[in-house]
């Protein structure tokens, strides 16, 4: 069983005719996103160059004083490889203005700042551009809410959420992405030598693996140990998956009508598309 | 009969039905202009799929002008296509027509409507509660809705009510991207060619394309020929009209090479099916 291992091909056919329609068909041309210089962003962007063409694509580097000067000349070299259009908006005059006056803010306040922040600039591009905000969240930190609410989990359509990084990784080999931004360690690049997988504690791999059998297969926690899981970690990630549920649905609406939204007011976004 | 059938593999607007009618129009006179006998199109294919809490706002009389107006066109092509229909008594079918002559033939209401997994389809709609056969300019077939072929009892029902060819309306999602092709359309392919095989009918497939809310529809629709061949399939996850020359030859030839149908036996289908349900106390 390697229910991991994608055929890129079809990936990427789905993906890019998934771009491609739903942009249009909400009668724009054109896509606007974060590209931080990690892979999850290039892959999006790479997709997104096919769907549209890379004249309709602009990406945006956003960083921050303490991001790893690498990340911009990645962000740079992605674009210069799929041909999209390129600047950089860099975020410190806006975060150090709010953080000057709580300077003792920890770590975890700065970085969601940060990452809403790069939120309402990209949103602010799209209403400068007509263009619609790609998500560049993967499915394992969708699943695990490695990813900060209304940050940089905010977008209007998302290529990549439902592929796993180790399916990301795939993919973006197959379509060009550039070596060195394949090779790298994965890193939320909040402080200069941060890795995701430190931070979270276990790799990609070990989750992704987990996580398959976990969700989409439906095995039991007796079959997942049977399978070589250990189980702390088993319970570990079912508490990640279901402590952070909250973050991927809508805000709580306390019903008191006969019609409330997305309870039996129920239609798709697509509605009239 | 020899004729010809073309598969119409649109791309439907989620609940625009005056566009959507549009579209089917643009089809039928192509297919007229090139002489076809038959046309078919994807389950839904006036209103899209994911309709939800559309249903009632899509929904169609059959004795609506929009209706009225497919009927008409008939009159030049057979057309089998896919809507929502409102009875006198508000409830909501996803349903199929054949249309021939300038009337409706034949109407079959979706009885397996899937409610698990990305669908919900029963919280919207009400249930069929029929498969029958019809007699058509090009012989006796049978109408089945996407689910209603995943369920073995259906397509032996219209066979042995008669159909030789059974033609499936369908909006299947795209899903399952391990192997070497679409998980959906492989598994697709497998039951229409096994169908074909078991009943020596030919199957006539049509699938829609395009997205919905990020759920791709996968396309592919096909000609099934009775031994079970895939004789001409649609492109894949895109828009595309397939034109399949079904020859009478094929049928007589299958039938007398495997009879399987002719020795189907009902009697002993009728009594063990009886004695289940004697035993399930139904």
């Amino acid at each position: 069983m390697n229910g991991l291992a994608a055929n890129t091909g079809l990936l990427r056919r789905i993906l890019v005719g998934f771009v491609r329609d739903e942009v249009h068909k909400v009668g724009v041309s054109k896509a606007v996103l974060g590209l931080s210089g990690g892979i999850d962003s290039a892959l999006v962007v790479f997709i997104a160059a096919e769907a549209l063409g890379p004249e309709n694509v602009h990406a945006i580097c956003m960083p921050y004083r303490s991001s790893n000067p690498e990340s911009e000349a990645h962000a740079r070299i992605v674009a210069q490889a799929c041909g999209v259009n390129f600047s950089v908006v860099p975020i410190t005059p806006m975060v150090d203005a709010y953080f000057d006056m709580i300077p003792e803010a920890d770590n975890m306040r700065r970085g969601n700042k940060m990452a809403r922040e790069r939120m309402t600039i990209l949103f602010d591009h799209s209403a400068l551009l007509r263009a619609l905000v790609l998500g560049t969240s993967n499915k394992t930190e969708l699943l695990l809410g490695y990813g900060t609410l209304y940050g940089d989990m905010a977008s209007a359509l998302n290529p990549i959420g439902d592929l796993y990084k180790t399916q990301i990784w795939q993919l973006s080999e197959a379509m060009g992405v550039p070596r060195e931004v394949i090779e790298k360690k994965p890193s939320a690049d909040l402080w200069a030598g941060q890795t995701d997988e430190e931070e979270l504690g276990f790799s990609y791999r070990q989750v992704d693996e987990l996580l398959y059998r976990m969700v989409d297969l439906r095995m039991t926690r007796e079959e997942l140990l049977k399978e070589g899981f250990e189980a702390a970690f088993i319970d570990d990630i079912y508490r990640k998956v279901q402590n952070s549920h909250f973050k991927r649905r809508l805000p709580v609406i306390a019903k008191v009508s006969n019609r409330t939204i997305d309870r039996d007011f129920r239609y798709s976004r697509d509605w009239g598309k | 009969m020899d004729f010809t059938a073309v598969l119409a593999q649109i791309k439907p607007k989620l609940g625009c039905v005056a566009d959507n009618l549009a579209l089917i129009e643009e089809r039928i006179r192509q297919a007229v202009a090139q002489k076809a006998g038959l046309i078919v199109f994807p389950e839904l294919a006036v209103t899209g799929y994911f309709l939800k809490d559309l249903v009632p706002e899509v929904a169609l009389r059959l004795d609506s002008p929009q209706v009225t107006r497919l009927a008409e066109l008939s009159r030049d092509i057979s057309i089998a296509v896919g809507l929502v229909e409102v009875t006198d008594d508000y409830c909501f079918y996803n349903t199929a027509l054949y249309l021939e002559d300038g009337k409706i033939s034949h109407v079959h209401r979706k009885v397996y409507l899937p409610t698990y997994g990305l669908f919900d389809e029963q919280r919207y709609l009400a249930r069929g509660e029929r498969f029958r056969a019809f007699d058509t300019a090009f012989g006796r077939m049978g109408l089945l809705i996407c689910e209603d072929m995943w369920h073995l009892s259906s397509s032996y029902i219209l066979a042995m009510d008669g159909a030789a060819t059974l033609i499936c309306l369908s909006s299947s999602p795209g899903r399952g991207v391990e192997g070497e092709e679409l998980g959906s359309a492989a598994a697709w392919q497998k039951l229409t060619s096994t169908t074909a095989m078991f009943l020596n009918c030919r199957v006539l497939y049509c699938n829609r394309a395009g997205y919905e809310d990020g759920v791709s529809f996968w396309g592919g629709s096909e000609y099934i020929a009775p031994s079970g061949r895939s004789a001409v399939r649609g492109k894949i996850l895109e828009e595309d009209s397939v034109t399949a020359a079904i020859d009478e030859g094929s049928l007589r030839r299958e039938r007398i090479f495997s009879p399987m149908l002719r020795d189907e036996n009902l009697f002993v289908t009728m009594r063990e099916l009886r004695r289940i349900e004697r035993e399930r106390g139904l």
